[in-house]
């Protein structure tokens, strides 16, 4: 065990978790407002491959980033026209949308297979030491020295939560996916804040699947997620729909991911594809039990999955 | 511009083929202007898929080869689905199915043809069947959420075969290459009429799950409880039991086409014998409407996409992803199309002259 449990793989693991955690705040905003979007695989993967394109030929991490986010926010509107507008069902929108991205992913990046970032793009994520924070023992190298958007995944949790919890839209918000007919007659516009939230999240997904090929993986590879969208889901029920709660959630399952790998490098004599079992199997198991314990604070948005007609109320 | 929604009364048969082969003809449309983007002529592409797809005895019976797993997998995925219990373990519970069946064929491999090959069978749909009763147990007992446990399923169970692929199960004879041994002439599908028995299993399963689905019971309870939990509490429905019986049906059925994949197609087990295939299947399922006669006509007219893919892939070079996209491309437009069948628009100068009408 000894292996395992430093400082390098909790560091690892933080690593991991960031695409997970950028997914996860993602699908909570999306189902904060009351929509269940099971795409976030094909989300992930149009902006793993939309980044890596773009990094690719332009050299420029800022542009390969934005576009990730369009490519998962571009694919959020299919699903938010489907099933806001059209009110399509919301399960199998999603898993269209999924099938789609998958498809996307496996088109674009068909002629990707193998290449790297180059060293001068990589550079960009170098580590950077936060002064101070940086300097405590163990928790410093853990927590803050890491690539930018590790911090910039600290800071979204964060400002979700500041919005959902602290202000006047992020109680609309919550409204809208807690009973729309209400927030509706308290002149909420339903549909507008559904459509921007749906897309927010789709843009995220997008980011996280950018973070796996542009910074964690940095070589194409196909279905370069392997799952990752589908954990982040289940990591939003773990989370109880508390973007704090998330990012504790998204480090565990990043550790979880890396360590058959790490098992593998200590001696232990079982086999690693075993092992890589490990974040699925966690996942039953957490949906399991939070699955026993039923309270309201636990609950998920009341008006998840129901497509709101006003002219049916 | 002022609108609003009204709900239509119930339309005829017609207009509901109407609205879902607008919808399938815009899908094509769509996708046509993506290869008109990629430099290729629409139509050419098209025509050329088509010709992959059906242009000779061998291509046609390549096809229902592909169609045939997608058949049978939709009807399992039909059962869960009808009961509004999102299985997405298709894949898993195909893995599963060809596992099962595959340790039958690696250490029985004397016993005779006919035996082993049923034996087979109905190890398949054993695995298959347990594998999805696992979910349908957290689903029931404590109303754990089906979709991701049933997806989590699948990788564990891919896991599983790359394990033994890699480990305790690789061919001592193929000099260090990971992969199983392949099965001996008795454990693989005889063909008939030019493809293998599958495509019969699928027939005779269209028909068992026609009369499963729409004159049986269970198959009644199944559509009560996917229409509403209460209705169905009313009725008296064991909820528990009617959710762990179907699971094991559904998973069951996708079990036997892991048998038939392994043995028929690969003629071994791999970490290929499902290849997508359980979710490609979840949108043949859909668009054939959860109904067995629609299914073969869809799984049909998807495998002819699949080939027919992988055909202008060496035609034209166009990635045989392209496939899949045209598919998610349907589903988008008839899910969108539902919509129409259901609802009509009525703008604001329309709407106003309607309600004078009424008023008068």
């Amino acid at each position: 065990m000894n292996t395992v449990l430093t400082v390098s793989f909790f560091k690892a693991a933080i690593i991991a978790g960031t695409p997970l955690l950028f997914a996860t705040l993602g699908e909570i905003m999306t189902e904060k407002s009351g929509n269940l979007n099971l795409g976030v695989e094909g989300m992930m993967l149009m902006g793993a491959v939309v980044g890596f394109e773009v990094g690719y030929v332009t050299n420029n991490p800022l542009l390969a980033l934005v576009t990730a986010a369009l490519a998962g926010a571009i694919g959020a509107l299919i699903y938010a026209f489907l099933t806001v507008s059209l009110r399509a069902n919301q399960v199998v929108s999603g898993l269209a949308l999924t099938i789609f991205g998958t498809g996307f992913s496996g088109f674009l990046g068909q002629g990707l297979i193998g290449l790297k970032m180059s060293e001068g793009f990589i550079s960009n994520f170098q580590k950077i030491k936060i002064p101070g924070l940086g300097d405590i023992p163990w928790l410093g190298e853990i927590f803050f020295n890491h690539d930018i958007l590790v911090y910039f995944g600290y800071l979204t949790a964060v400002i979700l939560g500041l919005y959902l919890y602290n202000t006047r839209k992020g109680l609309n918000l919550r409204a809208v996916g807690e009973n729309p007919a209400a927030a509706d007659a308290a002149s909420v516009r339903v549909t507008r804040y559904k459509y921007t939230h749906i897309l927010l999240g789709g843009a995220l997904c997008g980011l996280g699947g950018a973070y796996l090929s542009l910074v964690q993986v940095p070589v194409w590879q196909e279905n370069i997620t392997a799952g990752r969208g589908w954990i982040a889901v289940a990591l939003v029920i773990f989370s109880a729909w508390n973007p704090y709660r998330a990012i504790l959630g998204a480090y565990l399952f990043g550790g979880l991911d890396i360590i058959g790998f790490r098992l593998q490098g200590s001696g232990i004599v079982i086999s690693q594809y075993i092992f890589d079992m490990a974040p699925y199997l966690m996942t039953i198991i957490i949906l399991v039990i939070v699955s026993f314990k039923k309270d309201i604070k636990n609950a998920p948005p009341k008006a998840l999955g129901e497509p709101y007609f006003r002219e049916e109320r | 511009m002022q609108f609003r929604l009204v709900k239509k009364p119930e339309i005829t048969q017609r207009q509901y083929t109407v609205i879902i082969l607008t919808a399938i003809a815009l899908a094509l449309l769509t996708s046509g202007l993506f290869i008109l983007l990629l430099g290729l002529n629409p139509i050419q592409v098209y025509l050329a898929m088509l010709n992959g797809a059906f242009g000779s005895t061998y291509r046609l019976e390549q096809t229902i080869i592909v169609a045939i797993p997608l058949v049978i997998i939709s009807l399992g995925i039909a059962v869960a689905f009808k009961m509004k219990f999102w299985n997405i373990g298709a894949e898993g519970q195909v893995i599963m199915g060809a596992f099962f069946a595959s340790y039958l064929a690696l250490n029985y491999q004397d016993a005779p043809k006919p035996l082993l090959l049923l034996g087979m069978l109905a190890a398949g749909f054993l695995g298959g069947g347990l594998w999805g009763l696992i979910p349908a147990f957290f689903k029931a007992r404590w109303g754990t959420n089906e979709t991701i446990v049933t997806l989590m399923m699948n990788y564990i169970a891919l896991k599983w075969i790359t394990y033994l692929q890699y480990g305790p199960w690789k061919d001592p004879n193929s000099m260090g290459f990971p992969k199983i041994p392949n099965f001996t002439a008795n454990a693989i599908l005889p063909n008939f009429l030019g493809v293998h028995l599958g495509w019969v299993i699928a027939l005779i399963l269209v028909v068992i799950m026609y009369f499963f689905m729409n004159h049986s019971k269970k198959g009644f309870e199944i559509a009560v409880l996917g229409e509403s939990l209460n209705t169905a509490r009313y009725a008296g429905v064991n909820i528990f039991r009617t959710i762990l019986f179907s699971m094991f049906i559904s998973g069951g059925i996708c079990g036997l086409a892991g048998m038939i994949q392994a043995s028929a197609v690969g003629n071994t087990l791999s970490v290929e014998v499902a290849g997508g295939v359980g979710y490609t299947a979840i949108i043949t399922a859909w668009l054939g409407a959860l109904k067995a006669p629609w299914i073969v006509l869809v799984s049909v007219l998807f495998a002819a996409l699949v080939q027919g893919s992988s055909y202008i892939q060496s035609a034209f070079g166009i990635s045989a992803a392209s496939a899949s996209l045209i598919q998610a491309m349907i589903l988008f437009f008839v899910l969108g199309s539902d919509f129409f069948t259901k609802y009509k628009v009525v703008f604001g100068s329309e709407f106003l002259t309607r309600g004078k009408e009424a008023r008068e």
